[in-house]
């Protein structure tokens, strides 16, 4: 995060005016002068928990048995009551989440935590509760099941938090907030982001779609502002007296341009072509025409398969892999093999006025890239461009064919979304 | 203007805004520091209606600058009348030339537009800036001379200052990214959508007719929609349009054929809808 002084000043002065009472207030306060986007809140939040905790040590009150516990958290739970949840998940961590005995090794882990408190196993229970109360009725009730997974899952959280703020008690707190704390997701890396991780960043996929539509959108519209046309100013300072009044603007025929998009679908990248595939369908109408190519050592077109609107982003990948014919013999990766069907297939998808995207980490698994089908789509198309997830050190390395490729084609390394749009929006022929 | 964050809450509530604890915390912020606010978020989640409302607390006139593709200087800051000066140039023709320019360059002619009007003169203000992130890049630099010193220059008049800030909010969309020195001159504020407490209280106040428990299950429906994966989930406006359309129905109590049949007043897209009425089991009526 890039916060200067200004903002820094800006804090000091909120803290002045709000007090250091509320700790509520104060951390609003400080997100108010301090962040600049909404995204940077997943950090702040956690942050603002280690510097700013809700108290010191453990809990008050005798830690209780477990069952006790459990009983407890089942009627918050069925209440829905977040400020009593948070506080069970103090007293949970405490009760059960210390490890180790010497004060070197020793620490608190929400993973044991959870382990031992199993708030998952207290679904059915809660449910009861709720209908047997409620009177067991009406249309809301089907809503109810997925309401207690989401405090359920709530309650995990805080149990996260709680365990972060008991470790920061003993450690380093400057290390912990560098290290623990998860990044916004537009720095996530593809190649190492997790199933939860990939749902967010989904869901940055339409913001971001709608701002590259945007800055796209402007740059044609400057372009198309364009040169005079002298001959028509000539022609039509004819009425003034030969005094050119008007400058008459060259037209511009709008050119939309053509998209393909090769995308390696093996397990090792797949969360890099699913978001970006998600990214090219966002910015659809864009474009005049764009397709998409899957492969992971055979090549299939699943251009139907990302119809505008009509894909939900948690199937893309696995529809692909169940519609598309993708795999021969073996499971692994072949470019080679897959590029070389896809200039000899689908030859004719590339034109003069056609960019090609390659998605893929260009690992071949040692058979062989096949460079000279790439030479030939090259030469055909308008443009080829490499995204690869791979940070630029590794090319070359094992199996990776790296090099060898980006002497015939634009390799850029592309490991996070906000790489991706950067890159994206560089790239892409207005 | 306000005394302490709990004083925001209760004014604004006073006028009909039901603040979370985060905005009220940001405007009085905005207020202390005197710096602008800029408002993120959804549509639909109160951030025109924040700029009224504190507009109307602090018994200030609401000046409002709608910003769209192409709103430039003359649309945002002032305009010189050009019909007006025309009138007086031929209204004086004896005049010597320098005597008829120095007069037609004056305040007379000058015709404020919102930025200019919100600095000038002594009475409150709440300057209100909507979507600016419809706007051309170009007006931004405009705004970073406002927003910073509260100050506009005339070329033909020299600098006017404000001698009483005006309040401003900024909205935005976030359909493009505002540049880092706007942001960086205000105090940001994401506004979400409101917690389940919050969200009934808000459907009572706006929908007096409702009763606590359709409004308990309107709120707990909608909140149902927003955790499933919709192209555009439904937001506070139309969580009180649904329960305002149940009201008009004479529906005492959710079923799945109220449900099914105003659906398209909570959801915007048609393949929402049917995912909605997939996942509520709507069909298997």
């Amino acid at each position: 995060m890039r916060i200067g002084t200004g903002e820094t000043v800006d804090a000091a002065q909120a803290v002045a005016a709000l007090g250091l009472a509320d700790r509520e207030l104060l951390r609003e306060g400080l997100a108010a002068t301090l962040l600049h986007g909404p995204a940077q809140r997943q950090v702040f939040d956690p942050v603002f928990d280690l510097y700013f905790p809700r108290g010191i040590g453990a809990p008050e009150g005798e830690s209780a048995d477990r069952d006790d516990l459990r009983d407890r958290l089942a009627a918050a739970l069925a209440a829905g009551d977040e400020m009593l949840m948070a506080r069970l998940a103090a007293e949970a961590v405490d009760g059960f989440g210390g490890y180790g005995s010497s004060p070197a090794s020793d620490g608190w882990s929400s993973h044991q935590t959870l382990d031992r408190v199993r708030p998952q196993t207290l679904f059915a229970r809660v449910r009861d509760s709720v209908r047997a109360q409620s009177g067991a009725s009406g249309f809301t009730d089907r809503l109810l099941e997925d309401e207690i997974r989401r405090r359920i899952e709530t309650f995990r959280r805080q149990v996260a938090a709680e365990a972060r703020r008991r470790i920061a008690e003993r450690r380093d707190r400057d290390e912990l907030a560098r290290r623990a704390v998860a990044t916004t997701p537009d720095r996530l890396d593809f190649l190492y982001a997790g199933k939860l991780q990939l749902a967010e960043l989904r869901r940055t996929v339409q913001p971001l779609a709608r701002k590259l539509a945007t800055r796209l959108a402007a740059r044609r519209r400057r372009t198309s502002r364009g040169s005079i046309d002298l001959r028509r100013t000539l022609r039509g300072s004819l009425s003034t007296g030969g005094v050119p009044m008007k400058p008459v603007l060259r037209r511009r025929r709008p050119v939309r341009p053509e998209l393909v998009l090769l995308c390696d679908v093996s397990g090792s990248v797949s969360g890099f072509s699913d978001f970006t595939m998600l990214l090219v369908q966002a910015l659809h109408d864009q474009f005049s025409k764009v397709r998409v190519f899957a492969f992971v050592n055979r090549l299939d077109e699943v251009t139907p398969l990302l119809v505008h609107g009509a894909a939900d982003p948690e199937g893309l990948g696995a529809r692909i892999r169940a519609e598309a014919t993708l795999t021969g013999w073996h499971g692994s990766s072949d470019y080679g093999v897959a590029l070389g069907e896809f200039a000899e297939r689908y030859g004719d998808a590339v034109g003069p006025r056609t960019t090609v995207f390659v998605l893929g980490d260009a690992r071949t698994n040692m058979s062989d890239p096949n460079l000279a089908a790439v030479g030939r789509v090259a030469e055909r198309a308008r443009r080829v461009y490499w995204l690869n997830p791979e940070p630029q050190a590794l090319w070359g390395t094992g199996d990776s064919a790296a090099p060898a490729y980006a002497e015939l084609v634009d390799m850029h390394e592309c490991r996070t979304a906000r790489q991706l749009s950067a890159l994206i929006a560089r790239l892409l022929p207005v | 203007m306000f005394t302490s964050v709990d004083d925001v809450s209760a004014r604004l509530a006073a006028t009909g805004y039901l603040a979370s604890p985060a905005v009220a915390t940001t405007v009085f912020l905005a207020d202390r520091l005197g710096k602008p606010l800029l408002v993120e978020g959804p549509a639909g989640v109160g951030k025109t209606e924040l700029a009224k409302a504190v507009a109307e607390v602090a018994q200030a006139r609401l000046v409002r600058l709608q910003c769209y593709e192409g709103v430039d200087e003359s649309r945002a800051l002032y305009e010189w009348n050009h019909a007006k000066q025309l009138l007086r140039i031929s209204a004086g023709r004896d005049e010597t030339w320098d005597e008829a320019r120095t007069d037609i360059f004056s305040e007379e002619f000058l015709l404020t537009r919102p930025l200019l009007t919100a600095i000038r003169g002594d009475d409150p203000k709440v300057l209100l800036i909507d979507e600016t992130d419809k706007a051309d890049v170009e007006v931004e630099g405009l705004l970073l001379e406002v927003l910073s010193d509260f100050q506009v220059t005339v070329p033909e008049l020299g600098t006017i200052t404000a001698t009483r800030r005006p309040f401003v909010v900024l909205t935005s969309n976030a359909s493009r990214e505002l540049s880092e020195a706007l942001r960086r001159r205000c105090l940001f504020l994401h506004i979400g959508f409101p917690d389940e407490e919050l969200e009934r209280r808000i459907v009572r106040l706006k929908v007096p007719g409702l009763d606590q428990a359709l409004a308990t299950s309107v709120v707990r429906v909608v909140g149902a929609l927003r955790a499933m994966d919709l192209r555009k989930v439904p937001s506070v406006a139309e969580t009180i349009d649904w329960a305002r359309t149940l009201l008009a129905l004479g529906a005492d109590t959710l079923d799945e054929t109220v449900v099914h049949d105003s659906l398209g007043v909570l959801l915007k897209h048609q393949d929402d809808v049917l995912k909605a009425a997939a996942k509520l089991d709507l069909d298997a009526v």
